[in-house]
This record gives C-alpha cells, structure tokens and sequence, in this order.
C-alpha cells in the first residue's frame, strides 16, 4: 500500500503493509533511526514520536493510521540547534546509555508543550511510560525543571 | 581447606585459561608490547603514535577502546590522552577503534585472586600480578568488572605522554630548539619566542620517533582535565538521536533479519514449518543457523512477522523444568562434599556457637535478566573474503576469534565495529547474537544484513544472573557479632561463560562468594563458604557479579545481627570495621543522611555497606508505610573510588546502580516453566520506573589505596539498604528477593 507520510516537515511516500507500525517505516523505510526499538509493545517509549504534538508510541501504531504530521527527535532539534529540552539534557549531562533518551526528551517535550511548570507529581504522570534501564531519573526530573523554567522565561 | 591450597587451584584455574588462549596470542611475550593496529589501516597522511592516538589533516581522534555502554568511559578514557597530550576534549574525536590484542585489560581479572582488595600484602599483590601477566597473554579485550579506569589510568596517560614526546621531538628538530625549551598548549608546541607549530604539522615527523622507555606523568596538581566534571562527549548525539548503536547501522542494500532459536535453551530443534512465512510479505528467505531459524526480509517488522508465522516442534531443555527444581538443586548444593570455596575461616566457628543463643536464617535470590533497552543486534558483510561486523560488543576480540571459526578467514580479514551500546550490563560480553550475525552473513556473501532480535527472544534467551541461597548461622555476645556462618550456594557465573568460550576452567568461582568472604568485618569467628550446583540454564555477569546477591545476603544479615545486639545498625558496622576508606564511606553517609534524627511516622531507615571491585559503598534509603504500599523517600551513598577523575559522572553510575539494583530488589524475577523462560517483555519484568526512583544524594571520597571503577559498585547495597529500611518501618524481615512478593510498593 503506498501511503504518503509528514515527517519532521518532508513528505515522503512509502509502500507498506498498511499495519505496519510507523517505528518501522521510520527506522528501515526512511532511515530515521532517532526513535528506538525497545519492545515493541508500547511498553518502553523508547519509540516516542508525535502525530501533531502528541506524543504516541511509534512501535504500536499502524502507520495507515497516521493522520498528522509526525515528528521525531531529529525534527525538534539537531546538534547545532538543539532544542531547549535537549540543551537542559547536555546542561544535565541527563544520558548514560542514552538508548531511551529519544524518547523520554520526546514525552518531556510534549509534557512542558501544554505545562512549563510541572510538579513532581505531573512528571511522574508524563513519563513513567519512558523506561530508563541506567535509572537516570534523578537527572531526567532536574532537566525538566530547567527546561520549563526556560521554555516560561522565552 | 588451608589457603595455599585455596590458591594453587585458583592460580592453576587462570594459567590454563591463558595456555587456552595461547593458541591465537601465546607467541606474545608479557614485556613485549603488541603491534599498534592502527599502523595497519592508517590512510595518506594519517599518523598512529600510539595505539591510542591517531592524528590526520582532520584532527586528533583519541581512541578509547571500551564499550561505552553508559558508563562514561569514553570520555573518562579521552581524557587521559588528552591531559597528557595538552589538548582540549572538544578539540578531539573520540572512537571505539579496532578490536585488537592491543587494548587487553590487565585489570579485568584482579578480583579472580582470593585476596581481599583491602590485602595489599606481598602474596595478594604477587598474585595479582600473575593474572595481570595471564591476561595480557589471554590478549582479551574486555569491557567489564568495573576495571576500565583502573585499568587505562597508566596506560592512557602514558600514550598521551608519549605522543606529546614525540610531537615536541618532532619540533625540536624542526627549530633546532632544544625540546627542554619546548612547552605545549591546546594541541600545539610553542616554542620560547612564542612560535606555535599545531600537532597536525607535526604528526608525520613525530611518527618516526621512538618513544623511550621512561616518561613522567603530569602531577595531579597540574590537571586540567582529570579530576573534573566534564561534558561527556556522547553526550550531544545522545540528546539528538544522532548517536549511532549497532541497531542504527546502515550499510548500502542492507537486508533486515531475526532469529527464533528454541526458547528451552540449548535444546535442539526437531523440525519447523516455515510454509506460511516463506509467502508473507517482505521475506527474501528462511534459513537455519545451528538450531535456530532466521528470517531475513526488506524491513525487520516483516521478519518479526514472518518469524511468528513459522511453527517449531522444539525438542526439550537440557537442564531441569522449572525454576523450583533449580533452587531446589542450589539449596542441596550446600552440602560439604559439594564445598567451592572458603576463603575465610578465622577463629572457630563450632565452638563459637556452642551454648550461644544461635540466629539463623535462610535467604534467597532469583534468576534475572539483563533486559537492555537495546535489544541484541548485530550488522554484518561478508564478501567472501573480508568480513565486517558491526556490533555492541563488550568484547571485540573474542567476536574476531568467533568470526575466524565461522567463516575460515584470517583474523586481518575480520573487521569489527564497535558501536555504542544501548545497555550492556554483562549481556554484550556474551557471543550468542554476534555469532549468528556472522553465520547469516556468510550465507549470504556480498549482501549486507541486520539482525535484531525482538524483545521477545531477548528477554527469554539471555543468559541470566543466577538464583543463589544464602544459610547463616550466627551469634551476638556483648553487643557485637561473635560468630558469622555463611553458606553460599549458586551456578558458577565462569563455568557457564568459559563453556560458551570453549575454554577450560579449574578451581573455585570466586563470584559465588565475591563481597561476602572479603568484607572488612572484624568479627572473631567469621567463616564463608562457597557451594557450586551444576550449571542449568546458561548464566553470566550481570552488573556487579556475585556482588549484586551477596550484597543483599550479607547486609541483611549484620542488620539482623544488629537487632539482635541491640544496636543501631550504622554504629555497630563502625565499631565492626578499622579499614579507614571503609569507615569513612559510612560516617559520609550518616552525615548526609542525618542518621539518628527522629522520622515522621510510619518512616524508617535502612543501611548498607558493601565492599567490592575494591570500591567501599555505603548506602541508606528511607521508606515510608503508606495505605498504598511502601514508598521509598529518598537515598544516599558515599563511595570511594581512590582517585575520582571525574566527580558528575561517578555521581551518575552511583545514581544508576542504585536504580538498578532497586529494580532488582522491588521487583526482578525471572522464572521457568516446561524449560521456558516465563516473562517476555517489560509487562512482565519491568522496571522501576521515574515515579518509584527516589532523589539520590551521592558523595565521592579520595581515602581508597587504588584508582577504581564505579559502574558496578554502587548496586550492591541498595537491595539490604531498602529491606532493612522496611524492617525499620513495619518490623517485617523480608529474606526473599523480589521484595514485592512479600510488600506492596507504591
């Protein structure tokens, strides 16, 4: 089925099985390999991406199914122009691995998009889906912190 | 058993390991370094003045050859070139580089002598440097053992040093200057009249001098680099989706694969249906690889689904059922015919105990997998007569000798990419997923292939951190431990992995007791025991070893001896202990903490303190009982490392061991029934998540006697720490890991 995809603002055509999960097409269709692998059964977010600013997760989602702009990782920002959240992972020095920190600055930028000033308790709602097998948690939650504080004063 | 004997088998267990890897390195003499491999593929105008520096019209690339897996050595290992070198962090690239003998680790091996890390006596030390001379021959490049700082710390700086040398020789010819005069800055040599000449003029004749058998170190005083807090240089790629790790490899016409191997490990397979598979679409072809089955197709979803699609008539596990018979057959190894090892025996325990009023107790750990968050994978091409192979390997040179075996190839043909690596934990120093890699490569020359395993096959075909069981008896006399009875009893960790490696193994398995025996306890009557049951289902290093049960066995039990004496815990274990490094870590961390105040209600307090891979880490958590179940309030740790180089990072792997280990200890169990492995997928072996990770204060102290690694250290006391924390809050002893058999958590 061909099918024609929004990603980080090109439009790609792709022909795919129709219940094929955008993670897929992404990483073996098109080469973008930001959005990770990790279980593939919505259980890990390493995978997150956004359709139209939401956060969902690339692995269980069928890509007939996409029907907004998606965005990944490579899309908020790049090395040299780094989003402010991925500026408040380096300030942080947040990544151990780094294997699941697509998708956590993914959740965390979707989280910080409707609320700047989350609480605790509002971090754990946003990104207890995002597992971290190195456990940098302690910093994930300080990064956050930064970069909403950041994202209110821009 | 007298300790000479103890250590003639022990030192019999490594020499014959090194006469097995003799084959492929035994012509190396121990002082005689090994070729720098980087001379072989250097292109025009590319200079290697040593293994560890690689200089073009470019730039500087440093190489650091351990697997970064999360740990921060690449950028730990970058900058002790760098401070020798005198050049800035940001002005060098940073790469794995080659597998080769080159980049052997000496150090990987010091825990295997049966010398607490605390004795640095003439016999411990000799000892220690027999293994070190073993594994030099043995040529292994291993990421693993908390051994990568310790062990590059002499070596790096003096590659760093020794490039330096050169590139000022190298200007001193070319200014006629005497190289006394000569300083250097920021990748140049500056000349007394202020004349800058950058390294990269000066590579190509720097590479023509010979560095001299001695050089100087720069004094701590004078670092710029080490002994800071430095941006990691993954850091960007890893906050951009830019870093690359083997499952991001892209080669040209690359095709995508999995594999099904049968879930009841190393049992055979008696047949398949593939009809329905070979049909769906994507699929290029199925093929086997010894008893497993692969897919390879145009995109890794089809695989999967063509993977599903196939029906396997598996033949039965070669070992017992389920995990009741395993733990059943661990509990009966404690039997003294069975005896492993006993590296301690001071004073005399049976008569210590007669008339005592005996504690006993009998605690138990289970099965547990690694569960990365990258699954395993590997990338392969083979052309016939070149192989490369692109791997998240903890091992580099053990995929080459795995490679030479599969495709016949000479091992300058084999060419091995190391890539980051999501996760590594012990998993990526095994060869299972690189060995069917190269196998599937070589059935298809000329077409490059990925395979990934799903999370599925990853999780039920890993080889596991083994069940073990604890039996103490003991007694309190005068308000302190007087005598100490540990038994331990597990699967030999190097049995199973030296099997896979098809080398020999003699001797006791120092990981069945590690940081139980050696624990600087001054305690009159003090025996541990080591018991070996057969190997069942393959295990292996799982981060911190042995460390990562006898941690919780240990400290849950000078907790319960605590109780018993009627002491605060914290203080007794001080008044147990003279090993200053270790005395210290705990006072740090009851300071930290405000042990002793008065907590709200419902709240209660545990600590650990735990010894190992020279590392003395001592931890308290504070729980609080709520209607909802336990939550965990907060932590602290105080560790020492001896030199820490690089305070942030150690910080980190502190962080992450905790979390690790209180994975573990909440909620990580692994089960078998019918031979399978019973959780798939992070539904059903999960782990903490940010919502249970409590704040983690962490201090780092300088008092140890060595330079030592943190990547494992900080896990070992963070299960005891928690469990003794729930006794103090709700007066339940808990001696059964996953905690939350026993305790709800929130």
């Amino acid at each position: 089925m061909e099918l024609t995809l929004n990603v980080n603002g090109t439009e790609h055509t792709v022909d795919v099985e129709p219940n094929m999960p955008l993670l897929w097409v992404l990483r073996d269709e098109l080469d973008i390999t930001g959005p990770k692998f990790g279980c593939g059964i919505a259980m890990c977010g390493a995978c997150t991406v956004h359709i139209d600013g939401q956060p969902v997760r690339a692995c269980s989602f069928p890509v007939s199914a996409v029907s907004g702009a998606v965005t990944t990782i490579e899309g908020i920002g790049t090395p040299a122009a780094m989003h402010v959240v991925q500026q408040a992972w380096v300030e942080h020095q947040v990544a151990q691995c780094g294997y699941c920190q697509s998708g956590q600055i993914m959740s965390a930028v979707a989280l910080l998009e409707r609320n700047s000033e989350p609480t605790d308790d509002e971090i754990d709602v946003a990104m207890s889906g995002n597992l971290c097998r190195c456990g940098a948690y302690p910093r994930i939650r300080a990064a956050i912190k930064t970069a909403g504080q950041q994202l209110k004063e821009s | 058993m007298g300790r000479l004997r103890t250590v003639t088998r022990r030192t019999f267990m490594v020499a014959s390991a090194a006469i097995a890897g003799g084959a492929a390195f035994g012509y190396y003499k121990y002082k005689k370094p090994y070729e720098n491999p980087l001379l072989d593929n250097l292109a025009d105008g590319q200079n290697a003045l040593t293994p560890y520096v690689r200089i073009d019209q470019h730039g500087i690339t440093i190489i650091a050859p351990r697997a970064e897996m999360g740990q921060g050595v690449h950028t730990t290992l970058a900058a002790m070139v760098a401070e020798e070198l005198d050049v800035a962090l940001d002005d060098v690239l940073v790469e794995h580089g080659p597998a080769s003998s080159a980049y052997f680790n000496d150090v990987a091996l010091e825990e295997a002598v049966p010398y607490a890390q605390t004795d640095h006596g003439r016999m411990a030390e000799g000892i220690r440097g027999l293994v070190r001379v073993s594994s030099k021959l043995l040529g292994m490049q291993i990421t693993g053992g908390s051994s990568s700082t310790p062990d590059a710390y002499p070596k790096m700086r003096m590659a760093g040093a020794a490039a330096r040398h050169c590139l000022i020789e190298a200007a001193s010819a070319r200014l006629a200057v005497a190289a006394s005069e000569l300083e250097t800055e920021d990748g140049a040599v500056i000349a007394p009249d202020g004349t800058r000449i950058s390294y990269l003029e000066l590579a190509a004749d720097a590479a023509n001098i010979n560095v001299p058998d001695e050089l100087s170190l720069k004094p701590r005083s004078e670092w710029k680099l080490l002994g800071r807090s430095l941006p990691r240089v993954d850091m960007v790629g890893k906050s951009t989706g830019t870093a690359e790790y083997a499952i991001d490899v892209r080669v040209p016409d690359m095709l995508y694969a999995t594999i099904r191997a049968n879930p009841r490990l190393g049992g055979e397979r008696i047949s398949y249906d593939d009809s329905k598979a070979k049909s769906m679409t994507g699929v290029r072809f199925i093929t086997r690889i010894d008893d497993a089955v692969a897919v390879v197709a145009t995109n890794t979803w089809y695989a999967f689904q063509a993977a599903q699609a196939i029906t396997f008539d598996w033949g039965d596990a070669p070992y017992p059922a389920t995990t009741d018979e395993m733990i059943s057959r661990i509990g009966s190894a404690i039997d003294d015919d069975l005896e492993d090892s006993q590296y301690r025996d001071d004073g005399d325990i049976e008569t210590a105990l007669i008339g005592a009023d005996m504690i006993e107790a009998e605690y138990r750990v289970p099965f547990l997998a690694h569960a990365t968050m990258e699954p395993m994978n590997a990338t392969a091409l083979f052309t016939g007569s070149r192989l490369d192979v692109w791997a998240g390997t903890q091992l580099p040179t053990q995929v080459i000798e795995e490679a030479v075996a599969i495709t016949e190839l000479e091992p300058e043909d084999i060419h091995v990419h190391t890539t980051y690596m999501g996760g590594g934990f012990g998993r990526r120093a095994e060869m299972d997923f690189v060995k069917q890699t190269i196998d599937l490569a070589k059935q298809m020359p000329g077409s490059p292939v990925k395979l990934t395993w799903s999370r599925e096959e990853d999780m039920t075909h890993d080889q596991y951190r083994p069940a073990a069981i604890a039996r103490f008896r003991g007694a309190v006399k005068d308000g302190l431990p007087s005598a100490f009875d540990l038994k331990l009893s597990s699967v030999s960790v190097i049995a199973s992995q030296m099997s896979r490696l098809n080398m020999p193994v003699a001797g006791p398995d120092i990981s069945i007791v590690q940081a139980a025996w050696d624990q600087p306890y001054a305690i009159p009557n003090y025996r541990v025991t080591g018991y070996r049951a057969d190997t069942m289902i393959p295990v292996t290093s799982w981060r911190s070893v042995g460390a990562s049960q006898n941690g919780f066995f240990n400290e849950s039990i000078v907790d319960e001896l605590a109780v018993a004496a009627g002491r605060d815990p914290l203080e007794m274990r001080l008044s147990l202990i003279t090993h200053e490094p270790s005395r210290k870590v705990l006072e740090a961390v009851a300071e930290m903490s405000g042990w002793g105040e008065e907590l709200p209600k419902g709240h209660g307090r545990g600590v650990a303190f735990v010894y190992s891979f020279g590392v003395p880490a001592a931890e308290v958590i504070e729980v609080a009982e709520t209607d909802r179940g336990i939550r965990i309030v907060n932590a602290w740790a105080a560790v020492d490392v001896g030199t820490a180089l690089d305070p942030r990072n150690i910080e980190a792997q502190v962080q992450s061991g905790i979390n690790f280990g209180l994975t573990a200890a909440i909620m990580g169990e692994i089960t078998v029934a019918d031979g399978e492995v019973q959780q798939n997928n992070f539904h059903t072996y999960n782990g903490i998540r940010i919502n249970q990770a409590p704040p983690i204060a962490v201090r780092v102290l300088e008092n140890g006697e060595k330079i030592r690694g943190i990547g494992e250290p900080g896990l070992p006391p963070a299960a005891p720490a928690l469990a003794n924390a729930i006794f103090a809050a709700t007066g339940q002893r808990i001696r059964e890991l996953p905690l939350n058999k026993h305790v709800d958590f929130i």
